[in-house]
């Protein structure tokens, strides 16, 4: 809201144009009224006061001696277990039982980030700090060039989950701050690592063949590439690079962003009163009426006209495009960019064919039919985006959210006096071209202390049949959980938040990554250890829903691989369409009392018949 | 692993309530340790760290002189916007650059802006302002003067200039040995790389439009 009033003062003080419409959420008189409980929650590491709303929490579990105080970072899932990444390595937790995880195995092996994958007995895990080392030793690396150094990806079999095997890695030229790992549906002999590596390129006598020139000069150049590692699944040792896609050549696309479906409308209306609506910079405003006068005076002026006619006047309309690039500067210039020079986070979704790519400056559609190869389809940049840096499509792949890291995590971004377009989320639609359109932002929508690190970060879908929800990290904002199945209009349906870790001064901390496994969420919590939530019916989110939800089972999950959500056929998925129905008023209340009246019925019959089968058999056994 | 207890105090209020944990002994004796690591970890650090952030603070301040003029020189929205957030950002990064040096027992120096003049206390001020990418005085009184489209044009000109010398710091420290070893300091390191790098490119863009339009 703050960019508002600077735009307005910027009007104010110098220019011809204002915003039409904001784009900001605003709060409403409601909710400003009643106090979010998540203000002035008190501060403290392991004590902190925590806020709560449709979710009810079911385990903390603080991290194990050896790796308190040490950064815990992303996660991973498969079967039973959890993988929480902590700069000191990995933390195995069993979740058999959700509500008391158990640690199964604490690995000690530093490197930043840590962030982690697994693949069937394989886990991936990412280094990029200057201290990894080879030998997982703790003791660091104090040379600027050294061969003891780990940045990239190691690699473990975790055949015995309780004792790893390191048993290989693969260095790369920038490191890998995160990683994405790709399961081709139709290779099931390799998996693919994408490495991101946000890092200055390492010297050449560290690792050969390590260029950091432009890539005219140095076709081998590092910069402005992702880097492919293909991992043979029977044999993991022979892991390495096969590729280096540069998937950002030719990006001009300027930094912009395209109107919501309320300012399109707000535009068209505008239109049709007569008003004269402009674009700028690639955005849209309406130009005030005491300076259409004197431009349209000094037009006709130009033109010989004193007289203006109808005609004039749409002569006059259609040419303010180039009366206003003149006098701002605009147009399609040449220019010499290429584009973003690394991703952040590239989210694979092998089931559809696509990969959300969070790359510096732009969010890109990518095609991964062939893995080695992915290349771009589209590419959105926005003026209120700072650094894109994660990517979630929904279910269908019909809409893609990206969010904006602005500040890097570390910084308190979701103070009141910080806009709500900066360090947010920005929605797309993804239209049958594979082109995308902006639909309008989210973010927290509550202030925190100048003490917590605070911006858009990690989250994933929950499987809620017909809807699109997601559960979302921002750091010590908590974690918040939004429907954002109309994309221009997100809206918050539970959270969770903690006072700041400490009241005098920053200490980082708060939820690094947050997702849904089998029926719980489960929170990395940067200093606190690992949090496991699960749903609360409210009036949201009904138990239907939820119990619906719970169906769905996955073997494993990554963060930034996307499985599509299958529901099996049951009794809660039929009952959680008809809450749908009833809350979209799709139907009368008799109609409703009477459909829900016939599910229970076929799930009588249905236990009955299943009952009436066991009891046969035991008979026939007898 | 033992059981925590937890404790809730939970009041119900339309939904929402808020919960304490009760905390053990256990949790006392982790809460110790992570406050030892972390005061262990402060002392991971070299000169030429301590050098680093010392000179990134002025040469932050000098960002937020020049991106204060936007406003009263008619920038263009897109240049006040880009303006507001250089503004917004790097004055998080002075804060935690100052308290980064405050943890170790370092010289903090305090940034005094007036107009288009920058004091540093608290340091050698020489020391604190001879960097890359730093405008002469000559520059940022021709940029103080430069309005509407000039403006526009200079300070992307002078702002890419001065974050490429941000750029360039952060490579050469991570040439030296023995520095970087923290990880708050690679963090803050690294992160006024990507984040200047990706500012560059969208400069460099804007630039771009705006020579492209003469």
């Amino acid at each position: 809201m703050k960019l508002q009033y600077l735009l307005i003062a910027a009007f104010l003080t110098s220019v011809i144009i204002r915003p039409a419409v904001s784009t900001a959420q605003d709060f409403t008189p409601q909710e400003m009224v009643m106090e979010d409980p998540r203000i002035g929650l008190e501060a403290g590491l392991f004590d902190a006061e925590e806020a709560i709303w449709n979710l009810r929490k079911v385990a903390t579990v603080l991290p194990p001696e050896t790796f308190v105080g040490v950064t815990n970072s992303d996660l991973a899932f498969k079967d039973q277990y959890v993988f929480q990444g902590n700069y000191n390595g990995i933390l195995i937790w069993d979740v058999s039982n959700p509500s008391n995880p158990v640690l199964a195995k604490d690995y000690l092996c530093p490197a930043s980030q840590s962030d982690v994958s697994v693949y069937g007995n394989l886990l991936f895990v990412s280094g990029e700090g200057t201290g990894g080392r080879l030998d997982c030793g703790t003791e660091g690396v104090q040379e600027s060039i050294s061969h003891d150094r780990l940045r990239g990806i190691r690699i473990f079999d975790i055949t015995d989950v309780r004792d790893p095997q390191y048993i290989h890695n693969v260095q790369t030229c920038r490191g890998s701050h995160t990683h994405s790992l790709l399961k081709d549906p139709d290779d099931d002999e390799n998996v693919y690592i994408y490495v991101s590596g946000s890092a200055p390129v390492r010297p050449a006598e560290e690792l050969p063949g390590c260029s950091s020139m432009s890539p005219s000069e140095d076709p081998e150049s590092a910069l402005f590439r992702i880097e492919v590692i293909q991992v043979p699944l029977d044999n993991p040792q022979e892991a390495a690079i096969v590729s280096s896609p540069r998937i950002f050549e030719d990006l001009t696309a300027p930094p912009v962003h395209g109107p919501t479906d309320a300012e399109r409308a707000e535009f068209e209306a505008a239109k049709a009163r007569g008003e004269f609506v402009v674009s700028i910079g690639g955005s849209s405003f309406i130009l005030p009426e005491n300076y259409v006068a004197p431009m349209a005076a000094a037009y006709f002026s130009e033109e010989g006209i004193t007289e203006p006619t109808a005609e004039d006047t749409v002569a006059f309309r259609e040419a303010l495009p180039d009366i206003i690039a003149q006098m701002i500067g605009g147009g399609d210039g040449a220019d010499e960019d290429r584009g973003p020079n690394q991703c952040h986070d590239i989210t694979l979704y092998p089931e559809i064919g696509l990969a959300g790519g969070a790359c510096e400056g732009y969010g890109l559609l990518l095609d991964i039919s062939d893995p080695a190869n992915p290349y771009r389809l589209d590419a959105v940049a926005d003026s209120n985006f700072s650094y894109w840096h994660s990517a979630t499509f929904n279910n269908d792949g019909s809409t893609i959210l990206f969010t904006d890291e602005w500040g890097g995590g570390g910084g308190p971004k979701c103070r009141d006096t910080d806009p709500m377009e900066w360090g947010a989320n920005a929605y797309f639609t993804i239209d049958e071209e594979k082109k995308m359109h902006f639909k309008g932002y989210y973010k927290l929508p509550v202030p925190q202390t100048d003490e917590e690190n605070c911006v858009a970060h990690n989250g994933s879908q929950i499987p809620v049949p017909g809807r699109d929800i997601f559960v979302q990290s921002w750091y010590q904002g908590g974690i918040s959980i939004t429907d954002w199945t109309d994309p221009s209009n997100v809206i918050e349906i539970a959270y969770h938040d903690r006072g700041p870790v400490s009241a005098e001064q920053m200490e980082m901390g708060g939820s690094w990554s947050v997702y849904w496994y089998n029926g719980y969420i489960y929170s990395s919590e940067i200093a606190r250890g690992l949090d496991v939530f699960e749903l609360v019916p409210s009036e949201f989110l009904t138990a239907n829903e939820i119990a619906a939800a719970n169906t769905v089972k996955l073997e494993y999950k990554n963060a930034q691989g996307q499985p599509t959500y299958k529901w099996p056929p049951s009794f809660a998925l039929a009952r959680a369409h008809v809450d749908q129905l009833e809350r979209n008023q799709g139907a009368t209340a008799e109609q409703i009392a009477r459909v829900r009246a016939g599910i229970d019925q076929a799930e009588r019959e249905s236990s009955q018949a299943i009952i009436d089968r066991l009891k046969s058999r035991m008979d026939a056994s007898n | 692993m033992a059981e925590r207890p937890i404790g809730f105090i939970c009041v119900l209020l339309i939904g929402m309530c808020t919960v304490g944990p009760v905390i053990s002994q256990d949790t006392e004796d982790l809460e110790a340790l992570y406050w030892a690591r972390k005061d262990s970890a402060l002392a991971r650090f070299s000169q030429a760290d301590v050098d680093f952030m010392t000179g990134m603070i002025g040469h932050h301040a000098q960002a937020l002189i020049m991106s204060a003029f936007a406003e009263s020189n008619n920038a263009s929205p897109a240049i006040q916007t880009l303006a507001a957030r250089i503004i917004n950002a790097q004055n998080d990064e002075i804060r935690i650059m100052q308290s980064w040096l405050r943890k170790r027992g370092q010289p903090v120096p305090h940034v005094m802006i007036e107009g288009s003049s920058l004091m540093i206390h608290g340091v050698d001020d020489h020391h604190a302002l001879h960097m890359p990418g730093m405008l002469s005085k000559e520059q940022l009184d021709e940029l103080e003067t430069a309005k509407g489209v000039d403006f526009d044009r200079l300070f992307l000109e002078y702002m890419i200039m001065h974050h490429e010398g941000a750029v360039f710091m952060v490579r050469e420290l991570l040439k030296v040995d023995g520095a970087v070893t923290g990880d708050d300091t690679y963090k803050l390191a690294t992160d006024i790389h990507v984040d200047q790098v990706t500012e560059i490119d969208r400069m460099r863009m804007m630039l771009g439009r705006l020579k492209g339009a003469h």
